[in-house]
């Protein structure tokens, strides 16, 4: 057994771990760490210029590959400002490794310089989290991290390492494979139950298949499409499920949720079974539960058996992996289940969707943000990663771009953290080079981590932000609009950056437009240059995002207008 | 419709395990009455004893979440369960020693130690009657009580 540092065992671990990016910031805690990552090269190091990005960007390029997103940062304000990324990925059930640096052991508890509860701080917002005591640990520790951040339901996973640890010599018998005691996901479904909730499919007048983020995690995207396909029962997506059927997919009937189509959230209202594949039933879907699906009875498949029954009433529970579910569920469907059965359902839901399409009024004198966003999906449809900030430009793309497939679309849904899109798009390029990637973000959001233009730059992370520029923290204004009785305040982003030359004095490329020709010309030239790129588009800035439930009303209540 | 419920946790002895315990109810808003810990002796576990309370959903959830931290070997929902507490009380020298000795008697107690200001007695025995035991204890103007928290063993 090879002797070691604990700092040499950390590059190692990620070699065995098939690393090959890691995204960080260094700091006197993890020194020795970043010295031997000097000494070896094992990986590439992308050094972000905040640390907050480092872990969103390390997200991203977890969510568009599938693989272990991996970010180094160091004690104190390092770990402190890596917070917001580990409670995004958190929330989105998303497979990332975080390691700080932390004070020495003999120093621990003393309110030492950049000491603080790291592990305290992260444990409400991480999977799991280590604080390495010894050398001796280390090994099993990384290993046990990575194998929890991708296993069973995925999540970050932090692991705090003491300057000292990292200095001392141990064995490095890295684990070949992973058995915990205490941690045993269950990935294979019940059969009984699996069949009865065929049964119950193949009873139902006015079934939904009900689709969550979790088929993306579970690469479950074709057999769920297969089902669609062969029961020809309608579906709605989450925000975190969009792409797992293609746009044009005739049982699509849309996004569910706040800002979900007229038709997805009537089906929702309406079905007398819901098959839910991996969801949450956040409130931002469900709406007021009392009122939510009322009258439905419910099918739920998830591998975390605490998101079953956590909000509503399941009949037919199935905890275990999607795609093992899948597999078992869809031969038993396909021997019970008569898609002609549900073409009455069919037919109403045809005409809730004639009845209220999405849709949004053109202008001839301004820019509409829905325009630039449809236009993009025109050029760029299966051949860009879409990411997002959080705003109102987060709920168009949603609703307004052509998503051909899962890990397409990457935005920060359970948390909602503006800031998140642009660093998540530069470790999406990372991840998947050949694709262009493209950042649909706000003027609020933008200047969240616009210093992470210069990362993008000295990489060739060339990611074209698409600022949807209404002058204001749009989305806060609409519900000042709605709620407030338009009592703007703090919301007026009148005052603003010129974005042309702050992406230039960045050594990027930018543009700033106001007409059709102007965003086809601008779009054009930054793909064709490759470069990092910021597009102020100056849109509409009393847009808003409709329909809309409003919080807390009930899913068939939607605002479908606004008129002043 | 809420319960009262006693739960018992064996978990991994490691550091922090206690608090991601209690960082878990107290995040999601769940009562913990009593709670007690102790390792399991010849192995690598420890034993918590949580009494919780709330409706059966909620009580549900608890132990969902439970299961989900990684050091949680194993919830154990007690159904036929024997409970037990223990409790500790001064008593001012002054008082009847009789009367003392015969209402721990009763309670299967007994007086632990007599000292120079007063005299500490000691039950144990199921909560409730651990409840009444304290009331009636009243009447010897008890200096101080110290209750211990429930252990439950499964029939
Ligand atoms: C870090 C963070 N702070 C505050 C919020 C609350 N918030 C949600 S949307 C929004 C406005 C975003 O403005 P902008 O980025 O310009 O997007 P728009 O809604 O205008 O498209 C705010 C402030 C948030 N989601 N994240
Ligand atoms: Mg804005």
């Amino acid at each position: 057994m090879q002797q070691m540092t604990g700092a040499r065992m950390v590059v190692e671990a990620m070699k065995r771990e098939n690393v090959e990016v890691v995204f960080g910031y260094p700091g006197g805690a993890i020194m020795n760490v970043y010295d031997e990552i000097y000494k070896h090269r094992y990986f590439q190091h992308i050094l972000t210029r905040h640390e907050q990005a480092a872990v969103h960007a390390a997200d991203g390029y977890a969510r568009a590959t599938g693989k272990v997103g991996v970010a180094f940062v160091t004690s104190g304000p390092g770990f402190t400002n890596a917070v917001t990324g580990l409670a995004t990925a958190y929330m989105d059930s998303i497979p990332i490794v975080v390691i700080s640096g932390q004070v020495p052991m003999s120093m621990i508890g003393t309110d030492a310089f950049q000491e603080i509860d790291a592990v305290g701080i992260s444990r409400p917002c991480t999977k799991h989290n280590f604080l390495v005591k010894d050398v001796k640990e280390l090994p099993f520790i990384l290993k046990e991290a990575f194998y929890l951040a991708k296993s069973g339901r995925p999540g970050p996973v932090h692991v705090d390492i003491p300057k000292d640890v990292t200095a001392q010599i141990g064995e490095f018998d890295y684990p070949q494979e992973m058995r915990l005691e205490t941690y045993k996901p269950t990935y294979k479904g019940n059969m009984r139950q699996i069949k009865k909730a065929v049964e119950a499919i193949a009873k139902a007048k006015k079934p939904v298949f009900y689709l969550g983020g979790g088929i993306v995690r579970s690469g479950a995207y074709e057999l769920v499409r297969e089902f669609v396909s062969f029961t020809q029962i309608p579906a709605v997506e989450t925000l975190m499920a969009r792409g797992v059927l293609r746009y044009d997919d005739p049982m699509l009937l849309g996004m569910v949720g706040m800002h979900g189509t007229y038709a997805a959230n009537m089906a929702m209202s309406e079905a007398d079974l819901l098959i839910a594949l991996g969801p949450r039933f956040d409130d931002r879907v469900t709406g007021k539960l009392s009122e939510f699906a009322k009258y439905a009875e419910i099918i739920h498949v998830d591998i975390d058996p605490s998101s079953i029954g956590k909000l509503v009433h399941v009949d037919y529970p199935i905890v275990g992996d999607l795609k093992n579910v899948l597999k078992e569920m869809i031969p038993l469907a396909k021997e019970k289940v008569d898609s002609a059965r549900y073409e009455n359902w069919r037919e109403i839901l045809k005409r809730y969707q004639e009845l209220h399409p999405l849709s949004y009024e053109d202008s001839g004198e301004v820019l509409k943000p829905e325009w630039v966003i449809q236009r993009v999906g025109e050029k760029l449809k299966g051949r860009a990663r879409i990411s997002t900030d959080v705003g109102q430009h987060q709920m168009w793309t949603a609703q307004f771009y052509p998503f051909t497939r899962p890990e397409e679309f990457i935005t920060s849904g359970g948390l909602g953290t503006m800031g998140f899109g642009f660093p998540a798009a530069m470790g999406v390029k990372r991840g998947v080079p050949d694709e262009i990637a493209i950042n649909f973000s706000g003027d609020g959001s933008i200047l969240m981590n616009i210093q992470e233009l210069i990362t993008a730059v000295e990489y060739r992370l060339p990611v074209i932000n698409i600022v949807l520029n209404n002058h204001y923290l749009g989305m806060v204004r609409q519900w000042q609009t709605f709620f407030y009785d338009k009592r703007y305040a703090e919301t007026d982003l009148s005052m603003q950056p010129d974005f042309v030359k702050v992406a230039e004095s960045f050594g990027g490329i930018g543009y700033r437009v106001e007409t059709k020709e102007e965003f086809d010309r601008a779009l054009e030239e930054a793909i064709s240059k490759n470069v990092v790129a910021i597009i102020d588009v100056i849109v509409d800035r009393y847009e808003n995002v409709l329909p809309m439930v409003p919080a807390g009303g009930s899913l068939y209540n939607m605002l479908l207008e606004y008129k002043d | 419709m809420s319960e009262r419920r006693v739960i018992s946790v064996i978990v991994s002895n490691e550091h922090g395990v206690l608090t991601r315990i209690t960082g878990l109810f107290a995040a999601r808003g769940y009562n913990i009455e009593t709670l007690t810990v102790a390792p399991i002796p010849d192995s690598k576990y420890s034993r918590l004893t949580i009494v919780t309370s709330g409706s059966p959903r909620v009580i549900e959830q608890i132990i969902k979440q439970l299961h989900k931290l990684i050091p949680v070997y194993k919830v154990i929902e007690h159904e036929e369960l024997i409970e037990k507490e223990m409790v500790l009380a001064k008593i001012p020298l002054g008082e009847r020693l009789a009367d003392v000795e015969a209402l721990c008697k009763a309670y299967n107690g007994s007086i632990v130690n007599v000292g120079k200001d007063g005299i500490i007695v000691m039950v144990a025995d199921e909560p409730k009657r651990v409840k009444n035991f304290v009331h009636a204890l009243s009447t010897f103007a008890p200096k101080e009580i110290i209750r211990g928290g429930v252990v439950a063993i499964e029939r």
